[in-house]
């Protein structure tokens, strides 16, 4: 009661007071409904409207009471400032609200009001004014108040729009508010008259539908992130994996989209109702790795929708397997005394389900006999696991003909499907930039076997917001499954442009991770979902006693409102009875009779929602020259610009101008192709480089490495402003790769080959960076964890880079090295390595990427190379000492690799992880666009990690000898390819016989790779008994991923 | 219930297999690519005895011999007509005209396994069983002259649980004239230019890493794998004095027991091992 007298007083002094003021503002906000609201909103806002006098007046006896309380307040109130007047148009919400109330003539509690407010008045009043403004009014109302001495039924209500008013850094005044309101709520409750209630204007109620068909809802404020909601909604599952999971929202029927956890949610719904649904977003491959049950058990339900509503194709026999493992979980082991002949009519297995197939399921039933939920879910998994649809998202596209067909994104790549048939895969390691251009998705793809070039495959999708979507996905699922972890958010973020997109959860490395740590008891659930999801509850004892249960709680939970009833008109249910549960922490399901029907809705939206994009005209292009491809992308890039140009209502200029200044670091890209010319000016030092780790040791060699990546740092600084270095540098080295492909070149030295340079002369580090960034068509180059997650605001233009190195290079010094030289280059390098440290500042950068690199291993490639010596050990192992203190000094940060190999191999360098980002414009002209344009890119990372035998000779120096005989041998198995490279020299009269394997192991990041390391250096040392392993260079190329825009 | 497909280690298994006596028509009217010696109707008859007598006597398999049918000269290449995997199979619809009959006798023989039969009935659809590669986890269908992409999509409906996944074939009747599974896993594999083209194919379509056996001779790489209980890893592979190069590489496979079949005379009209039979697996039975 006092809350609401406390409203009532509150539109009072409105209307008294502020009279003149509030009748300004009410038109006002009436003529900017329409604008914002659907039409039947706005009719419903309308019509709110014209009823306020009447709760105004009703109220007033109380509030004149109020009134003489606080006549204080009143008086001051008039000589606040235009922005309380602005308040007051907030209370002047209230009472429109409530007559609807009355209208529905349903007992309501204030947080239902509230909500109801959001939707219906609430939002108009947002779009009309600023958030700017709101965020000052806010505050400044909550200073007054605060300020002013009020009656505590005023300060109650004075929060209550405060919190309304979306403060997320004052979350612990929120606490308190939210305190008071849950008061007022009980006194509402008490008082059970449907008298007006103070409404906080700026709390939304949100709809959640679940997996079982239930729903949650829950009061959101109205700026809440994503996040805010889909914790809520784990909260409520009890969930802890949840990283799987999602929320989506349908902008219609057909198209789904994610929530995204990171941003607000009323900027990604805009309009639309707050209704999600959860669903699971990355199917894991392997269930069983999941950690609990109840995980588990969220995901079947999960596909039992995706059969039932057709998403998940499969077989009469898979349907009946999954079905009975199904009964197994839910119904326990079959009672044929209990389960009479049609029990298994309530569920539905198949989108057409037949009698035969109930009576196999049945048959199928009686067989699993003493499994336990938990174990009849893993069942479920396992074999659903295996279904080629699992997990795969399909959006509706068209080839290049025009002929429809479906993408099919899912953990390994892209899939293309025309009708049922796949016509070509993708896996992400071929993939090396994922973009998208209005209604155009394009792919560029790695070169084949034999191919020279990347070739870039273009799809047509039915819109723009399609293509976006679906390159969203790509870039979530890549993040997901093929990274260690996700991008570092972008640094700058301009809301109107459009922030920009990036996964943000965890990937599935970590949240495995994370879910190792989960140690609870297995929670408590209820396996009810299915026959509630697929067929009408009638009589169903399960729903009952759950019904049952709710209520007992409600009724004696406090805190937790009570029935509500509430106009769901954009569901196009009627009534759904809801908990309102927020804060039911048990493990208690709030299934109801009325939620039944929820449930059939739901899920029947769901299954319209399968059908992802249906409309199209498509285009695809399939561009094998890279020249053709680098002009396409000129051309199409200054096309976006230009579009941008046009089409952005309101340009930003100083973001642009920003931007522009700092090109270079955001948006670097080197082409292979592009570089391999500028490769060959710089091979003199690499040679001298080459011969040092052999002498000297392996050690040396680390840490030259090491530091190779640091060595950017310096280089920068050195070279001038540009940020550059670290993604030149990898540029450089991946043309020398390419160049020098698979026979000579060492690993190591291209790796350190930009630090050498910066060792020995800091103005040829220079150059190399200029040469680079010329060749690279003067891309501005970045350090690289922030160039992948800058960018793009464009709306049009979505590119993503998951880049790869070739990784296969993997190659063998044959040269022979004098140690003076060595030396020399090894003191220099130690100055060199002193240095680095605080020159570096890319320190962090880099450090995050080696870390990433080192885990993600997707596709290694390790060359063992066995070597017979006969010559003597020249190396110092002083020498390698020194190097070695150094080298923990310095490379504290870097993660080491740990591989079980043989004892001889004493080197182990992680070298600079190979960042390199392709830039499909290698004109210099263009920066400036570039700098406009934000493309979003995503990385691939290579590693390159050898492992060198300290009794290596560098004795043989200089003598390169002479090659008696060479053969190369190659075969494969499931997931490595070896090559076997033999080569016979004869040196100063020893001969010597190299063989050199180079094993690409090639797998998914299930593959345990350093075991398969392991074994190939195992079985290349039983192959050759006599040999020993001089080297192992370990490659490991990952990607990292994503941006995005809005 | 072994479950979905039952994993790779139920790959191979076959309790049953459908084969169908050679008729004398075959020598001069069945379709053959490419012109050369007529067949020697003797020969080719000892060769398919022989061969039913392994399925039947060595492997322990329940053969079921449909009779010949002197109006359907290439009866004898049953895989062409029905193509199973687990307890479904398709009646398909061939891509010659005149083998279409062949599929009534298939038809009853299947009913009579109690199979779930599916009929591919569209008239715009053809395929060959041949041209259908069953790896034990998704299913590889060649686009030849006998298959067509409609054929294709009907097998996709009806083998649900599966990829299904197309691939070009050119110079070849049948995707399976230059390859087969020789093994869980494992493809064998011609060495011709178009044979490897293919492999790359299907290494690029799919989810899985196969282990390839490339051996020199395409007709070679047609072999017959079973993973029969008692015996573990058979293989039937094309006798050496056929191809003793692609013999050879078959001899590395320690694992695997031998068994060479020679086929010279079908052969002539395009045949190989698998063709002459359609496995089946009964779980229960």
């Amino acid at each position: 009661m006092t809350t609401e007298v406390g409203s009532e007083t509150e539109v009072k002094k409105d209307s008294e007071q502020l009279g003149p003021d509030k009748a300004k503002d009410k038109p006002e906000e009436t003529s900017g409904t329409p604008g914002d609201q659907k039409s039947r909103e706005t009719s419903s806002g309308e019509a709110q409207d014209s009823s306020v006098p009447a709760p105004t007046s009703q109220s007033s006896p109380s509030s004149q009471k109020k009134e003489k309380s606080s006549p204080e307040s009143k008086g001051i109130s008039r000589f606040l400032p235009p922005w309380l007047k602005k308040q007051k148009s907030y209370t002047l919400a209230e009472p429109r609200d409530e007559p609807k109330k009355k209208a529905t003539g349903e007992e309501q509690v204030v947080e239902e009001s509230e909500s109801q407010a959001l939707e219906g008045v609430a939002q108009p009043r947002r779009s009309l004014e600023e958030a700017t403004e709101n965020r000052q009014n806010d505050k400044e109302k909550h200073s007054v108040s605060s300020a002013e001495i009020q009656p505590s039924k005023e300060d109650g209500k004075e929060t209550e729009v405060e919190e309304v008013a979306e403060k997320k850094e004052e979350t612990q005044e929120e606490k308190e508010k939210r305190e008071t309101k849950e008061v007022q709520t009980a006194e509402i409750k008490i008082d059970s008259i449907p008298k007006k209630s103070p409404k906080k204007i700026k709390t939304v109620q949100c709809k959640v539908m679940l997996l079982d068909g239930t729903e949650y809802s829950c009061d959101l404020e109205k700026r809440a992130k994503g996040q805010v909601l889909f914790d809520k909604v784990c909260e409520h599952l009890n969930l802890l994996e949840k990283d799987y999971f999602g929320l989506l929202f349908y902008e219609n029927s057909e198209q789904k989209n994610w929530l995204d956890s990171s941003k607000e949610i009323k900027r990604q719904i805009r309009s639309l109702p707050w209704i999600f649904t959860f669903n699971v977003k990355f199917y894991p491959p392997d269930p069983s790795q999941l950690t609990e049950d109840i995980t588990r058990y969220f995901l079947c339900l999960q596909l039992r929708q995706d059969i039932v509503s057709g998403r998940l194709p499969c077989s009469f026999v898979t349907h009946a397997l999954l079905g009975s493992y199904t009964l197994q979980a839910e119904l326990g082991d079959h009672d044929p005394g209990e389960h009479s002949s049609d029990y298994i009519s309530e569920f539905q297995f198949a989108p057409n389900q037949t009698q035969e197939m109930e009576e196999k399921v049945a048959e199928l039933h009686k067989t699993h006999r003493g499994l336990t939920p938990a174990q009849a879910d893993s069942q479920f998994l396992e074999n659903a696991k295996r279904l080629s649809m699992y997990g795969v998202d399909l959006h509706h596209a068209k080839d290049s003909e025009g002929v429809d067909i479906m993408l099919g994104v899912c953990a390994n790549g892209l899939l293309i499907y025309k009708d049922r048939l796949r016509i070509n895969r993708f896996a992400w390691p071929k993939i090396l930039k994922i973009s998208y251009k209005r209604s155009n998705f394009y792919i560029k793809v790695r070169p084949a076997e034999l191919e020279q070039f990347e070739s870039t495959i273009g799809f047509k999708l039915p819109n723009h917001r399609a293509a976006k979507r679906l390159w969203k996905v790509c870039v979530e699922h890549h993040t997901f499954f093929r990274l260690l972890s996700p991008e570092q958010p972008p640094k700058a973020k301009f809301l109107t442009l459009g922030s920009k997109f990036r996964y943000s959860g965890r990937t599935q490395a970590q949240t495995r991770q994370a879910s190792n740590l989960i140690d609870r008891p297995a929670p408590y659930f209820e396996r009810t979902s299915s026959k509630r999801v697929s067929r009408s509850l009638d009589g169903a004892p399960m729903g009952i006693s759950d019904q049952s249960l709710l209520r007992d709680f409600s009724a004696t939970g406090g805190q937790a409102a009570g029935d509500k009833i509430i106009d769901l008109e954009a569901a196009g249910q009627a009534k759904l009875k809801d908990g309102g549960r927020e804060e039911d922490e048990s493990p208690l399901k709030t299934p109801q009779l009325e939620l039944t029907q929820d449930g059939k809705i739901s899920s029947l939206r769901v299954d319209g929602e399968n059908i992802y994009v249906r409309h199209s005209n498509l285009m695809l292009e399939d561009l094998d020259k890279t020249q053709d491809d680098l002009l396409k992308h000129q051309a199409s890039i200054s096309e976006l610009k230009r579009n941008f140009m046009e089409s952005t209502p309101e340009p930003r200029p100083n973001e642009w101008e920003k931007r522009r200044i700092t090109p270079l670091s955001l948006q670097t890209q080197g082409k292979k192709g592009d570089h391999i010319f500028q490769v060959k000016t710089l091979p003199g030092k690499e040679k001298q480089w080459i011969t040092m780790p052999w002498t000297a040791g392996a050690k040396p060699e680390e840490t030259d490495k090491r530091h190779a990546s640091r060595a950017e740092g310096p280089c920068t600084g050195v070279s001038d402003a540009d940020k550059s270095s670290h993604e030149t540098l990898d540029i450089v080295e991946e043309k020398k790769q390419a160049e020098f492909g698979i026979e000579e070149t060492l690993v190591v030295d291209e790796t350190n080959k930009g630090k050498m340079q910066v060792a020995t002369d800091a103005g040829e580090t220079c150059k190399v960076e200029h040469v680079s960034q010329k060749d690279s068509s003067s891309l501005p180059s970045d350090s690289s964890s922030s160039s992948s997650s800058s960018e793009s605001e464009d709306e049009e233009v979505g590119e993503y880079h998951p880049h790869h190195r070739a990784i296969e290079e993997v190659i063998r010094e044959e040269q022979e090295e004098e140690e003076d030289m060595k030396r020399k280059e090894h003191e220099e390098k130690t100055q060199h390595v002193e240095a680095i440290p605080e020159g570096s500042k890319l320190n962090v950068p880099v450090e995050h990427t080696q870390v990433t690199a080192e885990d993600l291993v997707q596709d290694n490639t390790v060359t063992v190379a066995t070597e017979e010596k006969n010559l003597s050990e020249q190396i110092k192992q002083d020498v390698g000492e020194e190097k070695k203190e150094e080298q923990l000094k310095l490379n504290g940060d870097v993660s080491h690799v740990d591989i079980d190999v043989a004892p001889q191999l004493i080197c182990c360098s992680e070298p600079p992880v190979v960042k390199t980002e392709m830039v499909t414009i290698s004109d210099a002209t263009q920066r400036t666009e570039i700098s406009t344009k934000e493309i979003p890119i995503v990385q691939t990372e290579t590693k390159t990690i050898t492992y060198e035998s300290s009794q290596l000779d560098g004795n043989a120096a200089g003598d390169a000898g002479v090659l008696v005989s060479a053969q190369t041998i190659t075969s494969e198995s499931i997931s490595t390819t070896t090559t076997t490279h033999i080569t016979k020299m004869v040196k100063g009269g020893v001969s010597e016989t190299r063989i050199e394997k180079r094993i690409v192991i090639t797998g998914d990041a299930d593959i345990d790779h350093d075991e398969a390391l392991a074994q190939a250096i195992k079985e290349a040392k039983e192959q050759h008994p006599d040999m020993s392993v001089t080297r192992v260079v370990v490659h490991k190329e990952t990607e990292l991923a994503e941006e995005d825009e809005d | 219930m072994a479950g979905l497909g039952g994993g790779l280690a139920a790959f191979g298994r076959c309790t049953h297999a459908v084969v169908r006596a050679l008729p004398e028509s075959l020598c001069r009217q069945a379709l053959r690519s490419v012109a050369g010696p007529e067949v020697d109707f003797a020969r080719a008859e000892r060769e398919y005895q022989l061969y039913v007598g392994v399925l039947r006597g060595k492997l322990g398999l329940q053969v079921l011999e449909l009779p010949a049918d002197e109006s359907l000269p290439d009866c004898v290449f049953v895989e062409d007509v029905a193509v199973v995997c687990e307890e479904t199979a398709l009646l398909t619809r061939p891509g010659a005209p005149s083998r279409r009959k062949e599929v009534e006798a298939m038809k009853r023989a299947l009913e009579s396994l109690n199979l779930n039969i599916v009929e591919m009935v569209d008239e715009n659809a053809t395929l060959d069983g041949g041209d259908v590669l069953f790896t034990g986890r998704e299913f590889f269908v060649g686009l030849s002259r006998r298959t067509n992409q409609r054929g294709a999509e009907i097998l996709a409906d009806t083998f649900k649980d599966y990829a299904v996944s197309t691939v070009p074939v050119h110079d070849s009747l049948h995707l399976k004239s230059f390859c087969s599974m020789a093994g869980p896993n494992l493809i064998a594999i011609g060495s011709s230019e178009a044979a490897q083209k293919a492999l790359k194919t299907m290494q690029q379509m799919s989810d899985h890493r196969y282990d390839k056996l490339t051996v020199p001779d395409d007709a070679a790489a047609n072999c017959i794998y079973l993973n029969v209980p008692s015996k573990g890893h058979v293989l039937l592979h094309r006798a050496p004095e056929e191809f003793p190069d692609s013999a050879k590489v078959f001899e590395k496979l320690k694992d695997h027991m031998l068994i060479p079949i020679a086929a010279t005379e079908l052969a002539k009209v395009d045949g190989s091992l698998t063709c002459c039979s359609v496995l089946i697996n009964k779980a229960s039975e």
